[in-house]
């Protein structure tokens, strides 16, 4: 537990990566959403031992939201290493919410081609979704109250750790 | 006494319009370019298309005929899956009545969300910025000898993809500077991200009276204004500027100031050679050059439309 | 009609009067200055407590737009305009549709101007026939028809030997010609200073030698024609200089400056401003500078407000594309005050290019306050700001580079021959 309550994201990510360990091949493609699924992508790669390389989607150019929010700062390039068709892919995310990002996530993943499977891993649960959308792994369900936001960050060592902060 | 705020800017000091690169902070010049980035990537895909512009209505508000530039937005705004409406605007029928005002009203009201504007004049995208619904961007496509800031912004992204660090370069700029958008679209864009020495050549007659207050060197020798330099900016010589007042003939043009691989030998080994197009070869440019290894030419196109995809999502989102 | 004019502070820069004296009317003349002429009973008393009495204003170029603009404006218009701007006396050039090269036309608009009773209207003729610069008006005909001057306004004169005999054949006459000294080949297809603002705006330019090279010519021409020759709307440091050698060297020659080259410069063309699109066109600031001291010191004789109303579809327009010309006739009591004081002038001298010396330029009566003279007379309150704008400004034209500016100096009242013909609210 940190001072802030929340469980240890050192600690739920071997939660996930136990959960997932079964159900992977060294063929599965893992893509991580920037940044904090980045980041979560690269260690399940390394912890699971996949073959392919990891892969790496910023929704930027996907969100539902651009209207109201506009672009964002900083747009990373999505770089996705492998070939997608007929691939069972797992997307990874830190915190799943609305489900809207994950949305995204898949009308982006179907534009470099047609997977054989998308599954869903999210290291937080926080509920609250809008769209029919579920994880098949999860590190921890919590229930955090909406005037908050939880965001993973990532030590200058590469360690993670869940932090809340009010909603700007 | 419009000495008043930026038009381009908002309230909040973001980009609303894109009208020049002159007055523009650094920072949002690197949004573009970083965002342009991120465009290269989705241009490489199976599917070049985003869903992000989807339901906006882009107008290409050509007031001067140019078949390749208002492709490049085209591609660009499809790519963002805008609907693009193509306007060319007959000059003719212009002066039999309908001022540009009275054009830009009528769009307006056709539910534009954004206007790419080429105009003869210089100034004229600022004319319409200031009378069009504060919800409607406005992309300056090139107006007059002012500016061009999309092709200055990809000239920057293609140096800045081959040279890195704009703080240790320079660049030269050749040929008619005078009449030229680009080249004054490319000074402010290098001046402004750092490239310490920034060099044009031509002869007396091509280049602007007070050219060196733009924060250039003049030179009017090819052999001592190429010498070391990193990157070679050849600009478009005007078919009706090649003969008359301005210079003798092309021929002559070529002799004085033609890019050959002699010329270009006296450069850096690296230096890398780039023209907004189309090239006059044998004019500006010996083929031998633009073909060359050194010659980045055709990833400018390429680069052209990622960055044109980037200013348009950016505006729309601000 | 009998007037007093009490309280006021009496300006009259010809006989260099400035002190607090009543004023009397009577008949369209000035009868009485500080005291009452015996047996004097006003109709009508205007009090100038806190305020200016000055000899009415004389401007050297309104544009009427009469004949052949009357879109754009028209004598009532621009007549009541100039009544509002304390102008009674008005020189208005040829460049009208058709040009003023016919004694019929003078006639119409003398006749029309007369009419409303308000200021005087001076036309000046067209030097060559429809301005083209071929064949020589009839400068005696127009001269009977009210012609004060001939003078070729903005357009071109490219033939030096043209110029040559239009300057020998006024000079027999001995009447004032008028040119804007601009080479047109030099400055073909410009639209701004040649300078930083142009070459960063990509704004086609007109080089100072376009000026300067044709101002060499006509003094160069009037030397050798002996005429008297008026030079319009000077722009340059350059030109100025050459003027002042060549008056210093006895030529007989005088000069203005438009009010807005005084107080502007290439960089009030900011994004493109069209109403910067000015004849000649702003330069630098230390072309203005130059210009502001070359009043001051009487190189430059007069300011005039160059009064051009333009449209908006004549105006809003992309910058190279807009007419040039700006509204003045209203700004240019304000913008002179506004001069003298930042050029720590006394009013009298400020003043004095605006009334006794245009007049001097013009050879008409008027221009003065004296005794026995006409009662043209302009009372204003120095103090008073108002802000120019388009619910301000009484000329049909609102094209200004000063809308929104707030300037100081406020007509209240304007005579012409002892009626008042401007009133403020």
């Amino acid at each position: 537990m940190t001072e802030q309550g929340l469980p240890s994201a050192e600690t739920l990510l071997a939660t996930l990566t136990a959960q997932m360990r079964a159900q992977v091949t060294p063929q599965t493609g893992l893509i991580g959403i920037v940044t904090g699924g980045a980041w979560l992508a690269e260690r399940l790669h390394k912890a699971l031992g996949i073959a392919v390389p990891v892969g790496t989607l910023d929704v930027s150019f996907y969100r539902d939201d651009f209207r109201d929010r506009g672009l964002k700062r900083k747009v990373a390039p999505s770089t996705i290493p492998f070939e997608v068709d007929g691939r069972d892919l797992i997307l990874i995310d830190d915190v799943l919410n609305t489900g809207r990002t994950i949305r995204a996530a898949m009308n982006e993943l179907f534009d470099y081609g047609r997977p054989a499977s998308i599954r869903l891993a999210a290291l937080v649960d926080r509920g609250g979704r809008e769209l029919p959308i579920a994880a098949q792994f999860i590190g921890a369900t919590l229930d955090i109250p909406s005037a908050q936001s939880i965001d993973l960050e990532q030590a200058d060592g590469g360690g993670l750790r869940l932090v809340l902060q009010p909603v700007k | 006494m419009f000495l008043n705020n930026n038009p381009q800017l908002n309230k909040n000091g973001e980009l609303h319009h894109l009208l020049s690169i002159e007055g523009l902070p650094a920072d949002i010049l690197r949004q573009i370019l970083d965002t342009a980035e991120s465009f290269v990537g989705v241009t490489q895909r199976e599917v070049k298309k985003v869903p992000l512009l989807r339901g906006q209505a882009i107008f290409n508000l050509f007031f001067e005929p140019s078949t390749r530039t208002r492709t490049t937005f085209e591609i660009a705004a499809k790519r963002l899956s805008a609907d693009v409406i193509n306007l060319a605007i007959n000059v003719s029928s212009q002066s039999k009545g309908e001022s540009v005002l009275d054009t830009v009203a009528n769009l307006s009201a056709m539910q534009a969300d954004m206007f790419i504007v080429r105009h003869a004049q210089s100034g004229a995208p600022y004319l319409i910025a200031r009378h069009v619904s504060p919800d409607i961007h406005v992309i300056n496509a090139g107006d007059g000898r002012h500016a061009h800031p999309t092709q200055g912004l990809l000239d920057v992204f293609t140096v800045r993809r081959y040279k890195k660090d704009f703080t240790q370069l320079r660049v030269a700029i050749v040929g008619d500077v005078l009449h030229s958008r680009v080249a004054r679209s490319q000074i402010h864009a290098l001046t402004t991200l750092g490239v310490p020495e920034l060099r044009v050549i031509g002869p007396k007659t091509l280049l602007p009276s007070h050219v060196e207050d733009l924060g250039v060197h003049v030179y009017h020798d090819m052999a001592k204004g190429l010498k070391d330099v990193d990157v070679v900016m050849m600009l478009r010589l005007q078919n009706e500027r090649m003969q008359g007042a301005f210079l003798p003939s092309p021929q002559e043009f070529f002799k004085s100031y033609g890019l050959t691989a002699e010329k270009l030998a006296l450069a850096k080994p690296d230096a890398i050679v780039l023209h907004p197009g189309p090239m006059n070869r044998g004019v500006e440019i010996d083929s031998s050059v633009a073909d060359g290894k050194q010659s980045v030419i055709l990833p400018q196109v390429t680069f052209g439309i990622a960055i044109r995809m980037a200013v348009m999502s950016i505006l729309a989102g601000n | 009609m009998k007037i007093h004019i009490k309280n006021g502070r009496l300006i009259d820069p010809a006989s260099g009067t400035d002190a607090t004296q009543d004023v009397f009317i009577a008949a369209g003349k000035i009868v009485g200055i500080g005291g009452a002429p015996a047996g004097f009973t006003a109709n009508r008393t205007l009090d100038a407590t806190d305020l200016i009495v000055c000899p009415g204003l004389v401007d050297l170029s309104v544009r009427l737009r009469e004949p052949g603009f009357e879109y754009m404006a028209t004598l009532e218009t621009e007549m009541s305009a100039a009544a509002a701007g304390g102008v009674t006396s008005l020189a208005c050039p040829p460049d009208t549709d058709p040009p003023l090269d016919e004694p019929g036309l003078v006639e119409m608009l003398k006749f029309r101007a007369r009419n409303l009773h308000e200021s005087h209207v001076y036309p000046v003729g067209a030097l060559t026939i429809g301005l083209k610069g071929t064949r020589l008006t009839e400068m005696a005909e127009l001269t009977d028809a009210g012609c004060v001057a001939f003078s070729h306004a903005d357009a071109p004169l490219t033939d030096n030997q043209m110029l040559l005999r239009a300057l020998q054949y006024a000079a027999t006459f001995d009447y004032p010609v008028w040119l804007r000294p601009q080479d047109a080949a030099l400055a073909r297809g410009g639209v701004a200073h040649d300078g930083q603002v142009a070459t960063r705006l990509g704004l086609p330019a007109i080089p100072v030698t376009a000026e300067t090279v044709a101002l060499s010519t006509i003094l160069l021409l009037t030397r050798e024609t002996g005429a008297r020759v008026h030079l319009c709307r000077l722009s340059s440091a350059e030109a100025v200089n050459m003027v002042r050698e060549a008056k210093q060297r006895g030529l007989r020659i005088s000069c203005d400056v438009g009010i807005h080259h005084a107080h502007l410069s290439e960089m009030d063309i900011g994004y493109f401003d069209p109403n910067c699109n000015l004849t000649p066109p702003l330069r630098s600031q230390r072309d203005r500078d130059a210009l502001r001291g070359a009043l001051a010191d009487g190189t430059v004789d007069a300011l005039c407000s160059d009064h051009t109303p333009v449209d908006d579809d004549a105006k809003q327009l992309p910058f190279g594309e807009a007419e040039t010309g700006a509204t003045g006739v209203e700004l240019l009591l304000p913008l002179t005050l506004k001069w003298a004081e930042e050029s720590k002038l006394p009013l009298v001298t400020g003043l004095a290019r605006i009334t006794a010396d245009p007049a001097r330029v013009l050879a008409v009566d008027g221009g003065r306050i004296a005794v026995g003279g006409t009662a043209d007379v302009c009372v204003f309150d120095p103090a008073r700001f108002w802000k120019v704008g388009p619910d301000t400004l009484k000329s049909q034209g609102k094209n200004t580079p000063f809308t929104g500016i707030e300037l100081k100096g406020r007509v209240r009242y304007t005579l012409v021959e002892g009626q008042v013909v401007y009133e403020a609210a």
